[in-house]
């Protein structure tokens, strides 16, 4: 059993109209954490820098801080977050968003394995690439609808068990007429929906391809234009593509397993 | 296809003593009993009973007998009608065999061969009657030594401790989830647990915010599927319990089936109404014992290290490996749940065959950790086969810090274990979320039932204690000296770390 802590060493940390900086070198996950959860309520914007794999950063936050980071945080980045916004000036590790509630993450580079793990509520952007299961298990209720673009293309198992919430991946690190590799999309999906730009190698047995139609669009359009704000991209050149949308057959996939 | 498989039960009804008040009729939720006006006699559908006597225990004039359907197949002691009926029935449906409640099979009980010891001359038993008996324990991480500093004449605590939960009978309730059981049974676990100073679990299907209030005594747990894990209702319990495995369905995922996910379900849950909510078999960020560790300090993050986190598991081959790698993943709590521990649905299959029985996996679990020296880091709750209060001090003279009840809790409300918990048509008004239905369960009544159950419980352990000449659930703790065995073999003795019967 560790000791009562020390008075935990003075981070650097420097506050100018609302506007903060703490230089996040050499402090261990619950420290930092510990710091942000006590100085990013009444802050206008709290910029980290050097952050390198320190986890769970922005996990039991509730506020509408925005917090830009500076380096590489570490997995379970907004685990379970309730409102604040962070930019990753670089990339995301896994976990991204998981069991988020609120609030909204954009990456400025790659994400990990599972970013948006049964996300229920929020936004997440990443700029570039993601990896294993993500959007897995993605919920719904009512006005709680949780939004995760990845503007890259995706790996094995993207939208597994899907029950909700709407997953977007558009492919621009893609060469032309390249298909994105993931196989298994959709695997035991139930809920939601999945809009892909470009061509899908290979989904699950519960999901359908379908064309998209005006409410398709609809909903598509602010989410692919608060994407291109963030990344400096051509909203019609993205609207261009050829988009495709995966449901699933039956919000009851397994029914007809059991005697 | 006509159906080859027989009724299980045959209803009988004395048409002496019938009043044709047709309170079977009502009661009845598998549309077993009719009135056939033309005739004015109620009469019965026996393909439908479940045995769940219902009808039995509302019929005014006691006018019905359930009965095991007498007919039977030529006797074979290999193929038995269950092992038939299961046949016909997967050869009709090409489906899995689903059930509910835990194992039915009578070979892996072992605490009915384990016998407690009392006092006789030479060490005088306690009377509880007269003497302070101390139930009360604390759940959660302990320190290896207390550091004290002398301060202005007083000694000071320097040790930060870690948080623990006060319970004040070693009896827990077991993960129930909202959805396999009603909201009014919910609520009467969570009042139950409040009154008696001990703690509900919510199961993996969240907490309807109206419980809230009873945070204080409630452990929300964390599965796979994550249903109704929202930031909130990690910070309304007293502690977190992050499920990997559970005793009736070892090594597969939660399974509660769309029959039971309504408007009020889907809501807790976010997920479509009528679907099957399945929980993944494994967690999908927990790939490891490191990755354990990563979602134990997640949620430790997410409630400011306040609350002890318990990590629970099915009783399985190597528990006492795996059990070493949870505690130095930082559980706070382990529990075990054995391989007669209860499900509101798992394929029977899975639910027979697969686990350990908990007292052998307690065993080995509380030896391995003493061995390593890490016994002290976590708490240890087991669960799976606990129907009544000798069973309780047996697992805590095993080495248990505490026991989960789900069955029995049940029981105390009005359950039958008919094993039907997967159809949602629970006519007890227990295992369904028909809100028309669940209104049979009246929360009130239910919750002074539960409390009498741990209040006659907890007596009865005094009694047991008492006689052991032991005034302190934390004397019992893993004193296997109070223990022995009959009728068991060499190698099981030595698992259970017990001696024979009259050594």
């Amino acid at each position: 059993m560790e000791k009562r802590p020390k008075q935990a060493k003075h981070p650097d940390f420097d506050l100018k109209d609302g506007f903060a900086t703490v230089n996040a070198a050499g402090m261990q996950y619950r420290e930092l954490n510990s710091f942000i959860k006590s100085h990013s309520n009444p802050v206008k914007r709290l910029n980290v820098r050097n952050v390198s794999g320190q986890r769970y950063i922005g996990t039991g936050l509730k506020n509408a801080a925005e917090i830009h980071l500076y380096g590489t945080p570490g997995n379970d980045l907004a685990a379970f977050m309730d409102g604040p916004t962070i930019y990753v000036h670089g990339n995301a590790q896994d976990g991204v968003g998981n069991t988020m509630n609120s609030g909204k993450v954009v990456v400025y580079g790659h994400a990990g394995d599972i970013a948006g793990y049964s996300m229920r509520g929020g936004k997440i952007f990443i700029r570039d690439d993601t990896g294993y299961r993500v959007g897995i298990h993605m919920k719904e209720y009512g006005t709680q609808k949780p939004i995760l673009v990845v503007g890259g293309t995706a790996q094995d198992f993207l939208g597994e068990y899907m029950a909700g919430g709407v997953l977007v991946v558009l492919g621009l690190t893609l060469k032309d007429g390249e298909s994105h590799k993931a196989k298994f999309v959709g695997t035991g999906m139930h809920g939601g929906v999945i809009y892909v730009r470009g061509k899908v190698a290979h989904t699950g047995k519960e999901v359908k391809i379908m064309e998209l139609e005006e409410n398709d669009r609809a909903l598509l359009r602010p989410l692919i234009e608060e994407f291109c704000g963030y990344f400096k991209l051509d909203v019609d050149a993205v609207l261009a593509g050829e988009f495709r949308k995966l449901v699933p057959f039956s919000t009851r996939p397994y029914g007809r397993l059991y005697a | 296809m006509k159906s080859y498989v027989e009724p299980e039960f045959i209803v009988e009804r004395d048409q002496e003593k019938c009043i044709r008040c047709k309170v079977c009729v009502n009661q009845c939720t598998y549309d077993t009993h009719y009135y056939d006006a033309e005739d004015d006699k109620v009469c019965s559908r026996d393909e439908n009973c479940v045995n769940c006597h219902r009808c039995v225990a509302f019929c005014p004039t006691r006018a019905i007998t359930i009965r095991r359907n007498p007919t039977q197949y030529t006797e074979n002691s290999n193929w038995t009608r269950e092992a038939v009926t299961a046949v016909k029935n997967q050869a009709e449906t090409g489906g899995i065999i689903l059930t509910g409640m835990g194992c039915d099979k009578p070979n892996y009980s072992y605490w009915d061969r384990i016998l407690l010891n009392a006092s006789q001359v030479t060490n005088p038993s306690i009377d509880p009657l007269r003497e302070p008996m101390e139930l009360r324990t604390y759940l959660g991480a302990k320190p290896e030594k207390l550091e004290l500093e002398l301060e202005n004449g007083g000694t000071v605590l320097q040790t930060q401790l870690a948080p623990q939960l006060t319970v004040e009978t070693p009896i827990l309730f077991s993960a129930l989830s909202y959805g396999a059981v009603s909201f009014n049974v919910h609520e009467a676990l969570a009042r139950a647990a409040t009154e008696c100073g001990t703690f509900m679990n919510t199961g993996e299907g969240g907490l309807d915010k109206r419980l809230y209030k009873y945070g204080e005594h409630v452990i929300v747990q964390v599965a796979s599927g994550r249903f109704g894990v929202s930031p909130d209702y990690l910070n309304a319990g007293a502690a977190l319990e992050i499920k990997i495995g559970q005793g009736a369905k070892p090594g597969i995922g939660g399974h509660l089936p769309g029959e039971k996910v309504t408007e009020e379900i889907s809501r807790t849950r976010m997920i479509p109404i009528g679907t099957d909510a399945l929980s993944p078999a494994p967690q999908h960020d927990i790939y490891s014992i490191e990755d354990l560790r990563q979602l134990i300090y997640a949620l430790k993050e997410e409630t400011d290290y306040a609350k002890p986190v318990s990590v629970k598991i099915a009783a399985v081959h190597n528990s006492a490996a795996i059990a070493s790698g949870m505690v130095r993943a930082g559980a706070d709590i382990i529990a075990l749940d054995g391989v007669r521990g209860a499900t509101g649905a798992a394929p029977r299959i899975i639910r027979d065959n697969v686990g350990v029985p908990i007292e052998l996996a307690l065993a080995s679990v509380d030896q391995r950790l003493r061995d390593e020296g890490i016994r002290n880091k976590a708490s240890i709750i087991v669960a799976g086969g606990i129907k009544n209060s000798g069973d309780v001090a047996k697992a805590i003279a095993l080495g248990a810090d505490a026991v989960y009840i789900g069955t029995a809790a049940l029981v105390a409300i009005g359950c039958t274990v008919c094993q039907k918990c997967h159809t949602g048509k629970c006519p007890w008004g227990i295992a369904t979320p028909d809100p028309w239905i669940s209104k049979r369960v009246n929360p009130d009544i239910a919750t002074r039932r539960l409390v009498n159950l741990l209040r006659g419980w907890s007596l009865e352990i005094k009694e047991l204690m008492g006689g052991m000449g032991i005034n302190a659930i934390e004397s019992l703790r893993g004193n296997r000296l109070q223990l022995r065995g009959v009728g068991l073999t060499e190698t099981e003795l030595k698992v259970l770390g017990i001696k024979m019967a009259g050594n």
